[in-house]
């Protein structure tokens, strides 16, 4: 049964990651990129990885598994925003089709 | 001092769980690198240990927790349906949003929230006057209220009451 529902999960998260991946080539400029790459990669790692631990229980493996999902959820966002955050300093434009660059006229003033 | 008293005490419970066996072996190890952790850490941890006491807090965490997931699943369905529609219906944009949240844990904490839940990205921090920058990919709203009350507010209430 667990067995099952394990496979389940890593399946769904497979299905994640490859969206994610598919975003990061479809998708128009960077940080749209980041968009799908930081949602759907760590949301389907931490699929596989809670996955693993349905799969193996409270042993040394799952246990490990879940943590990998929280140290994941911990430092994944803090990559993107300082990615996004050099990106823009370093003057990198945003799609000729978005809407609003808020951070772009605030920098101007300061 | 209190800061690494409970640094020490963390990383000594990461550790534990981490191993998954109590023998002496591990245990040793543990307490050296959590002592070597706890030092090197110093009082960064946390500028307000009090805070750690008040059982509220972590019921409250568990709350917020689950909100959190249930959020970033809606999120990962949202992108995903943006990334396999053909016409890729996109509408990005960088907007601005006010945050009352003061200490340095809770803004952490909201910027990373905010960054795993539908289409949105802390890209930047104005700690002194309030403000988080946003990257949107679904641009509902470019005026400051509106979009504070879409993406922050929900956050933004639970942590009050885990970190402030």
């Amino acid at each position: 049964m667990s067995e099952t529902i394990g496979l389940v999960f890593i399946i769904t998260g497979l299905a994640f990651d490859f969206l994610g991946c598919l975003g990061l080539v479809r998708l128009p400029d960077l940080y749209n990129r980041l968009q799908a790459s930081t949602k759907c990669v760590t949301f389907g790692t931490c699929g596989i990885m809670v996955g693993i631990f349905i799969m193996n229980g409270f042993t040394g493996m799952g246990i490990k598994a879940l943590l990998c999902a929280v140290f994941l959820l911990l430092t994944a966002p803090v990559s993107a925003h300082a990615i996004a955050r050099a990106a823009h300093i370093a003057g990198f434009k945003l799609w000729e089709k978005s809407v609003c660059d808020k951070y772009q006229e605030d920098k101007g003033k300061g | 001092m209190k800061s690494r008293i409970l640094s020490f005490i963390l990383s000594l419970i990461a550790w534990l769980i981490l191993t998954w066996s109590v023998d002496w072996q591990h245990l040793l190890i543990g307490l050296l690198a959590s002592i070597f952790v706890s030092w090197a850490v110093g009082d960064l941890f946390t500028e307000n240990p009090w805070k750690f006491k008040d059982p509220k807090r972590y019921l409250w965490a568990v709350y917020y927790i689950i909100i959190l997931i249930w959020e970033m699943i809606k999120a990962n369905l949202d992108v995903a349906y943006r990334v396999v529609h053909p016409g890729i219906p996109i509408k990005p944009g960088i907007v601005k949003v006010r945050t009352k949240l003061k200490s340095d844990a809770a803004l952490t904490y909201l910027a990373n929230s905010i960054t795993l839940t539908p289409g949105t990205f802390t890209i930047d921090i104005d700690k002194e006057n309030g403000f988080l920058y946003i990257h949107w990919i679904n641009v509902v709203s470019e005026d400051i209220d509106k979009a504070t009350e879409v993406i922050v507010q929900k956050f933004e209430r639970i942590l009050e009451k885990i970190f402030e």
